[in-house]
């Protein structure tokens, strides 16, 4: 007997993965994408670095409205306990 | 020296957790199921606590004062490196999820091992997770009283052992009477203390520094590479940096004291909540007090003690009640990840050993003044060592996190999410994990440029694998 809840917990750890995959790429790759030139001829934005900006700043707010969407949109409600599951 | 206006608030911040402590104890004489209410403050944390709770066991003495200073001397490349930690709001969480909430429910679990021990049914399981968290944890609390107690010597003035016995006293008393419950409502409010300091440390830095142009200017003129990824000696190549990654993005979860958390909390809104709020705080707190140790470097320039940037700075950019407030914020750090191990180490010594090894029908009364005195007595153990640490706890504390993550990560993910995980997998697991990670780093710390978590994190993932796969016709898959 496959209790239906762990579909949607199983779901849910894959939107982790998934999350946690497009956090490392946009935190890698605009580091090391912008940063990988001379320091001396860096652009900068608000006063940082651009690699710094893009990938310390701007990446991470990014990070916390895509977490709160998915959180909205796929994340259910669901009871923990086992008395409630039989109802 | 003493600076009285810089002492008051932190003497305020003592009395409150103080209070919080006893009023968590009439919760624990209250209830009726005492174990799960003093290890587990009754499954009953919403969103807010959990994630003060998620965050202030994580957010160590390192956050606050030795990361900053290493930030102050490798540039904003430490920053970048720091904010690897970002995955440790949501990830454990989203990862463990519900499912473990569930589960955890239908065991009855109070600790990590109640879970292992229902999923893999060993005792050797029990007893290699038990004495890995009784060896790595004790190290790794007497670490952090050291960095609390020379933290109050550096401030207050005060001598080594007086400020020891202040903080111990302190931790000591409320942890021991009101459980979990207070440890998690105290990691509340020094997890909020560890927020606001952090915003207010990193403005008056920036204000002090004449701005950031100004400062981003000074650090040009310095050393270029100050603002380079690849820190201020070429030493954070892609290779370490992304490897890092691992023992922070994958590892976490592999880490008792954050996983048990996983566990206390109410219903799926809770976890909706903290998954959001930590992850804000996290990433606030790590962005924040690295970039303050970077950004430091031109405003107060020449200090040799990476230990002393963020002390120095506060005291030198702040008035004395707002430096006060600030410097609250790594007291917050340190206390909320020892009650933290305190309680874990606790747990695992009366849950795990005693109820399961020497006494199984136990009444309740035994328990719980077990329960009381096993917290006293590891506590106050730790005091004596921590007043003269001697070399091999300085050393194991190390390892402590890397070999807490090689021990159970892949006994946990593997144990919620695939059926055909058995003991001897679990098993060979831990030890190999245990084993490569400590002779990796004692032999070659860098092996191929990587971090020294990511060889034992793979091969024991490896090993799990085949073992259970290999030992399936002696154990029937797992229905949970």
């Amino acid at each position: 007997m496959q209790d239906k809840r762990f579909k949607i917990a199983n779901r849910e750890a894959f939107i982790g993965v998934a999350l946690v995959i497009i956090n490392f790429a946009i935190w890698y790759g605009f580091a090391y994408g912008l940063g990988s030139g001379n320091p001396s001829e860096y652009e900068f934005v608000f006063g940082f670095p651009a690699w710094f900006f893009y990938s310390c700043i701007a990446g991470t707010i990014f990070m916390i409205i895509l977490i709160w969407i998915s959180i909205k949109i796929f994340f259910k409600e669901i009871p923990f306990d086992e008395e409630e599951d039989k109802q | 020296m003493i600076h009285w206006s810089v002492i008051i608030p932190l003497v305020i911040f003592l009395i409150i957790i103080f209070g919080i402590g006893f009023w968590a104890n009439k919760q624990v004489r209250l209830s009726n199921s005492f174990l799960q209410e003093y290890f587990l403050g009754g499954r009953e944390m919403g969103g807010f606590l959990l994630a003060m709770t998620m965050m202030a066991t994580y957010g160590s003495a390192s956050s606050f004062i030795g990361g900053p200073g290493v930030a102050y001397n490798m540039g904003l490349g430490w920053v970048l490196l720091a904010m690897a930690q970002l995955p440790a709001g949501y990830f454990v969480l989203m990862i463990l999820g519900k499912k473990f909430a569930i589960i955890s429910r239908r065991y009855e679990a109070i600790t990590l091992i109640d879970f292992l021990k229902k999923r893999y049914d060993s005792n050797v399981v029990i007893v290699l997770s038990a004495i890995s968290i009784i060896v790595f944890l004790f190290a790794s609390m007497t670490a952090q009283w050291v960095g609390g107690a020379r933290l109050i010597e550096s401030l207050t003035g005060l001598n080594y052992t007086v400020a020891l016995l202040i903080f111990a006293i302190t931790v000591l008393v409320y942890v021991i009477i009101g459980g979990f419950r207070a440890v998690a409502l105290t990691d509340a409010l020094q997890g909020s203390i560890m927020i606001i300091g952090t915003v207010i440390l990193l403005v008056a830095t920036i204000i002090a520094g004449g701005g950031m142009d100004n400062i981003m200017n000074s650090l040009m003129q310095e050393n270029p590479e100050f603002l380079s990824p690849f820190g201020s000696d070429g030493s954070l190549t892609p290779l370490y940096v992304s490897t890092f990654w691992i023992l922070i993005g994958l590892g976490v979860i592999g880490l008792p004291q954050i996983a048990v958390r996983a566990m206390s909390y109410k219903d799926s809104n809770s976890l909706h909540r903290a998954i959001i709020i930590g992850t804000i705080g996290i990433g606030t707190i790590m962005f924040g007090m690295h970039l303050i140790g970077v950004l430091a470097r031109p405003v107060v320039p020449g200090i040799e003690i990476g230990d002393k940037v963020m002390p120095t700075l506060t005291l030198e950019v702040l008035p004395p009640i707002l430096a006060g407030i600030v410097l609250a914020a790594p007291m917050a750090a340190i206390m909320s990840t020892v009650n933290a191990l305190l309680m874990l180490v606790s747990s695992t010594v009366v849950k795990d050993l005693y109820l399961n090894f020497v006494n199984p029908q136990a009444t309740d009364h035994q328990i719980k003044t077990r329960s009381f005195w096993v917290t006293t007595i590891i506590g106050l153990a730790v005091v004596f060592f921590a007043l003269k640490p001697p070399e091999f706890l300085i050393w194991l504390n190390l390892f402590a996190f890397g070999g807490l993550e090689s021990a159970f990560l892949w006994s946990v993910v593997f144990g919620l999410y695939w059926k055909k995980a058995n003991k001897y997998g679990s098993i060979s697991s831990m030890v190999v994990g245990l084993t490569l990670y400590i002779s990796i780093d004692r032999l070659s710390p860098h092996v191929f440029g990587m971090h020294t978590v990511t060889l034992p994190i793979m091969v024991s993932l490896v090993v799990f694998v085949v073992v259970s796969l290999a030992t399936q016709h002696k154990t029937k898959p797992h229905i949970f």
